[in-house]
């Protein structure tokens, strides 16, 4: 069995270089980039913490980059090219599925763009109470998005809570349709199962509570034209709603008219008032940027310590992720490189880490098109925003005991290393050249003529882990041509620098870049973080 | 001497009952009686399944439709019933029919190529979609967490030392392949022993790349040692693979037809093709969703229609043109295939047009050496049904893993009972099966038979019930369920000469409503609903 840190949440008071500086990033960003560390450098854990655990200001609306793939009948007056579909009632679903793809885009480059938590932490929540696109409405996706990520660091209750009256949440588990002559018990289920108590191998709320936890949540409906949701009293089940004795067999006394709203509340501190809560957020958030394996070890020294200050600050999110990325724990040795990159760090992480170039806003078509290649590369990969598997989010975050390990397989290694090495090709999207700069990329090391330090320093900043001396040997193979001494390569280099129009020149050193930059991605240690 | 060579070389001398304990029955009479013919039957056959999961929980009874009990299903689920006359017919049988977009089915079933078997489900149903389908796919109790798959265990069993040893040359190919990007929980293998899927995943047969990964830092003891192992195990393995399904793939060149826009028949269609390639793979698993139909299963002007139409006229479209190209490709005696759900839906419909987690469900077993018919009875809808009720169980799922890897594997009894935890009741599910002779037809005039009575009923409070049984010899159980599909009671799990029995049970303080009553004397089941009134 692998040795799990024993270490628990007393604050990391070692060293903090770039060695730590990459292990937070990594695990608070979609990726990294040199200009990270050098923005950070110097500064203690405190500031670095400060600086990336802030809300990042809310991005501007997605944009209707799709108005040349609208059929002339279904143009929609209200929303020209460039402007925001988000607060328009749709006209013609017809142009559902591109006001999808601008959602996505724009999700996209809102996770390349982001220089805090935010917007990893949106997606921890929406991995944790997904919905998806075949909600049917694209107005939801946003309206959800703009919710979690409003809330990423706020509080666990007002998610709930909000989640609750939330219109994509509601259509896509069945709460607008959920009434008092039939009440749909699927909301309620997914609210204790998954959202909240989380549900080991004995139920702990049983079926009789799923199905009252149902009556209150009757009489919401969603507003087509706002596509907010809105309580219709006379679909509300008035009754009296009586729970188990895991709820201490509370009664939540049915309310009539408007008021029949209050119950929401009454249901949720009935549930939040349950320790369970706290624990079952904590698992999953340190099974999002730590490590998946929680042994009884890490259950006691850190989920539970982690629980009692979510519960001591009402369920406030940001003392929770604090506490973890400034522990012992976080910072243990053991815990660096131990994730499995998802899709999403993957792929993002190389656009960001190579510095692959990025179009910017001038021209909406094509930035929208190349941002959204990043979501077309990781849909392979089985991770696509707003499109789960299904309510229980991504396999990888809870189906034991492979969890993290699911990302892997004898189907998405292959597809790993064929994207990774597809980058360093290169290919154009919308007269855009998507494609690693090698030669840039390695001029941005400290001496890329000397072929060892270029091979420490790729190695350094591209794997996690410390590389053995064989694996450096090799790569120096793969600079030297074959050749045996070192100037081989510095040659090469500096030939190619001294003559930077020279084809002949650029060709050589372009091609052994390809072939050192390819051996690295396509190792093992590449797919971890 | 390897386990299993010790298990089959042993099962005619050691007293099965000492080792499970309560579970004594056909295991350790039909070991005996066929001992010689079983420690033959431990080389690996070339039979394949193919099992399809239907993710969501299906709705069984829109599927295989208990039309004697028309008059009370419209009370229960009227909104989403399937008019009667559109119902489509099965040859020789008049109670059961099915969903009439699975025409596809239907005929596949007139040609004796399918099995139902109705209201298969397992004591004390969860109605979580996660946790049900890990009991399904791990084949545990529903109270016991079991991390390893029923058919990583099977694997295991019959091929030790995967991955470490393999390929060799007996077993050159994947052992198992599940079609799609992840891999079932139902191949993780056990531990000690893999602890890893035994299968492979595969998206596409064209898609199946050179692997290149040197190995260049040692794997520490730690977490990272452990992931780093990890990746390069699964990347190593696509490289060793890649060749055999390359080669096996590139020797098919002509398929019989498959319908468009089908994702489950283009997954099936791959299946074939990899099989008549020459692949020793001896299961695959293909995933089609969506079957989670709270609303709008059915249109409410046409309840022939709705989305529950349409996926189950991609399975049955999908099932029957694999099953056709079988026969195109001359490999359809090889091949029996598998559908499950994690559950089936609540008989009673909701208000959106559409159904609630429910438990048992019938599922289908399709190929040419699959016992023409349906194994069971119509499920029986009472009339005062609430939507706290439920189907009763009729069989284990355990049952149809077990009689598959007795009759289509041929596994011995005694490692099926360690593959499966217990040694669960066979059922005739296979046809001519070198292993195990029971005929269908035998069976079911066994099942047609009277032979559970439970008095008085409805019942009150001061009544005690009585169950009479009429034992046929062998292993006898009775238990008693509510209609949450919990298990309330086990009145007895044990061997008696064959009978006349009678029990009685004390119900206690369990509150008024629906109870089931299950017996089980070895194949044969029968199922009693009581009801107590106050």
């Amino acid at each position: 069995m692998p040795i799990v840190s024993s270490k628990g949440l007393n604050v990391y008071t070692g060293s903090f270089n770039s060695k730590e500086i990459k292990h937070l990033l990594r695990r608070a960003k979609f990726g990294i980039n040199r200009q990270d560390l050098v923005t950070y450098n110097g500064m203690s854990l405190n500031q670095v913490l400060s600086a990336i655990l802030t809300l990042s200001p809310e991005p501007a609306p997605p944009l209707n980059h799709y108005e040349n793939n609208i059929q002339p009948q279904f143009k929609e007056a209200a929303i020209p090219f460039g402007s925001t579909w988000v607060n328009t009632t749709p006209q013609f679903p017809e142009n559902n599925g591109n006001k999808i793809e601008s959602f996505r885009s724009w999700l996209a480059i809102n996770y390349y763009k982001d220089n805090t938590i935010t917007e990893k932490m949106a997606l921890f929540l929406h991995s944790f109470i997904p919905i998806s696109h075949d909600v049917n409405d694209p107005r939801f996706l946003y309206q959800n998005y703009k919710m979690l990520r409003a809330n990423a660091l706020g509080n666990f209750k007002t998610i709930i809570k909000s989640s609750l009256l939330d219109s994509g949440i509601l259509r896509y588990l069945n709460g607008d349709v959920n009434q008092k002559n039939a009440p749909d018990e699927n909301l309620a289920r997914e609210l204790q199962e998954l959202f909240t108590l989380g549900k080991g191998f004995t139920p702990i709320y049983n079926e009789s509570d799923v199905k009252e936890a149902a009556k209150v949540l009757t009489g919401y409906q969603i507003d087509r034209t706002t596509g907010l949701v809105k309580f219709t009293s006379s679909r509300h089940d008035t009754g009296n709603k009586t729970f188990s004795s895991y709820y201490n067999n509370t009664v939540i006394t049915g309310k009539t008219g408007a008021a029949g709203q209050d119950e929401l509340d009454d249901l949720i501190n009935m549930i939040f008032a349950k320790n369970d809560v706290a624990l079952h957020f904590c698992r999953k958030l340190y099974g999002f940027f730590v490590y998946y394996d929680i042994d009884s070890t890490v259950e006691a020294n850190v989920i539970v310590p982690l629980a009692n200050i979510m519960r001591n600050n009402n369920y406030a999110i940001l003392p929770v992720v604090q506490a973890l990325l400034a522990s012992e724990h976080f910072f243990d040795v053991d815990n660096y490189g131990c994730h499995i990159k998802s899709p999403l760090d993957f792929i993002f992480g190389q656009f960001k880490e190579m510095e692959i170039a990025l179009p910017s806003a001038t021209d909406i078509l094509q930035q929208y098109e190349v941002y959204a290649e990043m979501f077309v590369s990781s849909f392979v990969l089985k991770q696509l925003p707003y499109d789960p598997p299904n309510v229980s989010g991504w396999e990888a975050y809870y189906q034991k005991p492979l969890l993290h390990e699911n990302w892997i397989t004898t189907d998405s290694i292959a597809y790993r290393n064929k994207f990774s090495v597809y980058y360093l090709i290169g290919y154009k999207k919308r007269g855009f050249q998507i494609q690693v700069d090698t030669i840039n990329f390695t001029k941005g090391f400290s001496n890329p003529s000397d072929p060892n330090i270029l091979i420490d320093d790729a190695l350094n900043f591209l794997h996690t882990i410390p590389s053995n001396t064989e694996l450096k040997a090799h790569l120096k193979t793969i600079l030297l041509y074959g050749q045996v001494q070192d100037y081989y390569w510095t040659n090469a280099w500096n030939d190619h620098i001294n003559n930077p129009s020279d084809a002949a020149k650029k060709k050589l050193v372009t091609d052994l870049l390809f072939l050192f930059y390819k051996y690295i991605v396509e190792l093992a240690e590449y797919q971890l973080n | 001497m390897k386990r299993r060579d010790f298990l089959t070389k042993s099962t005619t001398t050691i007293a099965l009952g000492s080792i499970l304990p309560g579970f004594s029955f056909s295991a350790i009479q039909k070991e005996s009686a066929l001992g010689s013919l079983l420690a033959g039957s431990s080389e690996i056959n070339d039979h394949v399944l193919v099992i399809i999961q239907l993710s969501g929980g299906n709705d069984g009874l829109n599927t295989l439709i208990p039309l004697d009990q028309y008059t009370n299903l419209n009370l229960h689920r009227a909104n989403i019933l399937i008019p009667e006359n559109k119902v489509l017919k099965l040859n020789n049988i008049d109670k059961t029919g099915l969903h009439p977009a699975m025409t596809g089915i239907q005929t596949m079933f007139n040609e004796d190529k399918v099995n139902f078997i109705q209201s298969v489900g397992y004591p004390d149903q969860n109605y979580s979609h996660f946790r049900s389908t890990d009991i399904w796919l791990t084949g545990s109790d529903a109270k016991v967490v079991e991390t390893s798959g029923w058919m990583g265990r099977y694997l295991n069993h019959q091929f030790p030392n995967y991955p470490d040893a393999y390929p060799t040359a007996d077993m050159p190919d994947p052992l198992a392949i599940q079609i799609g990007a992840l891999v079932s929980p139902g191949f993780q293998g056990p531990v000690p022993g893999p602890g890893m899927p035994m299968a492979i995943s595969l998206t596409s047969d064209k898609e199946f790349y050179d692997i290149v990964n040197g190995s260049h830092s040692t794997p520490g003891t730690n977490a990272i040692g452990k992931e780093l192992a990890y990746i390069r195990e699964v990347a190593g393995q696509a490289k060793v693979y890649n060749e055999a399904i390359k080669k096996a793939a590139n020797k098919v060149t002509q398929q019989a037809s498959y319908p468009a826009g089908n994702t489950l028949a283009d997954q099936l269609k791959i299946v074939a093709k990899l099989i008549k390639g020459g692949l020793k793979t001896k299961i695959y698993m293909v995933n089609i969703g969506g079957f989670d139909t709270h609303s709008d299963q059915v249109e409410a002007a046409d309840h022939t229609t709705g989305s529950h139409a349409k996926l189950l006229s991609k399975v049955s479209d999908a099932i029957a043109s694999f099953q056709n190209d079988l026969k195109f490709l001359s490999i359809e005696d090889k091949v029996i295939g598998m559908t499950f759900s994690e559950f089936g839906r609540r008989i009673k419909s909701n208000g959106s047009n559409g159904s609630d987690h429910g438990s048992a469900l019938p599922i289908l077993v399709f190929g040419t050496n699959v016992q023409k018919g349906i194994i069971g009875v119509n499920p029986t809808i009472n009339q005062s049904f609430t939507v706290d009720d439920n189907l009763a169980m009729q069989y284990d799922f355990r049952s149809v893993y077990a009689s598959i890897l007795k009759q289509w594997f041929c596994i011995e009894d005694a490692n099926i009972s360690s593959i499966l935890f217990k040694n669960y009741q066979t059922i005739p599910i296979v046809k001519n099966s070198a292993c195990d002779t029971s005929a269908l037809s035998v069976y079911q005039t066994d099942l047609e038979e009277k032979r559970l009575a439970c008095y008085p009923n409805p019942y009150s409070s001061t009544d005690k019930v009585k169950i009479d049984i009429n034992s046929k010899g062998g292993h006898n159980l009775i238990e008693i369920y509510n209609t949450e599909g919990r298990l309330i009671s086990t009145i007895i799990d044990k061997t008696l000469a064959p009978g006349v029995y009678n029990y009685t049970w004390e119900d206690g303080q369990l509150p008024a409503g629906f109870y089931y009553c299950r017996y089980q004397n070895e194949g044969y089941q029968s199922v009693f609903t009581l009801q107590k009134v106050r």
